[in-house]
């Protein structure tokens, strides 16, 4: 079954995002909410983890929380997609279950 | 599709609450229905009706309020964790000899086996918290 | 009402927050519920069920006995995962022996901790109808 992980603690304070890459499967979504969108950026000591995780994995952050924290789009690794409130419900719907990495 | 939504956290220290305000609007707006939006640990604060932020600032204890009521929805405050940390309900304050209950309409005071029975009926739970 | 696949997840060590202890309580109701539960235990969840927690230097009430009740409540599903143990430098001899009596074997004793590894870890979670994380 298909699994959405939400994540939404920075990479950078806490071991969530981290730990939740270590657990997805392929075929699974990640979505970045609240600080964990600061996750997006490319060119950060955690983007290739991340990167390695999108070689099978879809990648989306909501881009109200990026935006929230002076983060711009363009400044993302290629292949995230931006999301908003609604996108995330649909994300939700189309995977099986969520899991989220608090 | 039918959600269950838990909120972990409380209004203002996190924004789990917020977010979860936003999914659960947006829930409805896409045709979905909330079967429950079940309320644990510091989650609770969110039903105090004494809250008095800055007025410049979103009251999100009435967002909830107002948003339960406009929908005719099922917000639980467990009441276990309810009980630690001081919100209370008429009937509950009467029960435990208290002198003041503090809890905002559209809210209810309940067990822990709503959230259980909220991950069996629904489609969908979704868990917000720290 | 229908059976589904329940997962909660411990990811937090005891006592510095409530999440060890309030989880462990929704996990107690679901045994009413009569749904398919487990447990899974990684990164500082695995402090949860160490052998010999002793909190009277910090005044906290000490609730790791009732972890051992779960077997009593048909809870024996515990997964816990090899490399969050190794990251901290624990093995499966510091936890606490967990059971569950088998009535189907003359209530024999077994146990409930399941050791896996992080790939069999989210094989076990890719299987959940419902996962509750605190």
């Amino acid at each position: 079954m298909a699994m959405l992980h939400i994540v939404n603690k920075s990479p950078f304070e806490k071991v969530s995002f981290r730990s939740c890459l270590n657990h997805v499967k392929a075929g699974d979504s990640v979505l970045m909410i609240e600080d964990a969108a600061v996750g997006a950026l490319d060119g950060t000591s955690f983007s290739e983890k991340l990167k390695t995780a999108m070689t099978n994995v879809s990648v989306y952050v909501l881009g109200g929380d990026l935006a929230a924290r002076g983060l711009s789009e363009d400044r993302m690794i290629d292949g995230i997609k931006t999301v908003d409130y609604a996108g995330f419900v649909d994300l939700t719907v189309e995977n099986e279950t969520t899991q989220s990495w608090l | 599709m039918k959600f269950t939504i838990m909120i972990n956290e409380g209004p203002y220290q996190h924004q789990s609450s917020d977010t979860a305000l936003q999914f659960a609007r947006s829930v409805l707006a896409q045709g979905h229905e909330i079967f429950r939006v079940f309320f644990y640990h510091d989650g609770v604060n969110n039903g105090t009706r004494l809250s008095v932020p800055p007025a410049d600032d979103r009251l999100l204890q009435k967002e909830w309020s107002e948003f339960s009521k406009e929908n005719n929805l099922d917000l639980v405050l467990c009441i276990a964790a309810a009980q630690r940390r001081g919100i209370m309900d008429e009937s509950e304050a009467e029960r435990q000899g208290l002198d003041a209950n503090n809890i905002i309409e559209g809210f209810r005071i309940s067990g822990l086996g709503q959230l259980i029975e909220g991950g069996i009926e629904a489609d969908r739970t979704v868990v917000f918290g720290d | 009402m229908a059976t589904k696949k329940f997962m909660f997840v411990n990811r937090k060590a005891p006592y510095g927050t409530v999440y060890a202890l309030e989880s462990l309580e929704v996990v107690l109701i679901s045994a009413a519920f009569e749904q398919d539960v487990s447990l899974a235990f990684v990164d500082d969840g695995v402090y949860q069920i160490t052998k010999g927690q002793d909190t009277k230097g910090i005044g906290q009430k000490n609730f790791s006995n009732t972890y051992k009740a779960l077997g009593d409540y048909e809870i024996k599903k515990l997964y816990v995962e090899k490399e969050s143990l190794e990251e901290r430098g624990l093995t499966q001899d510091d936890l606490m022996d967990l059971v569950w009596e088998d009535e189907d074997d003359d209530w024999a004793e077994k146990p409930s901790i399941i050791m896996v590894n992080r790939s069999e870890m989210a094989d076990v979670m890719a299987e959940q109808e419902v996962t509750l994380s605190f």
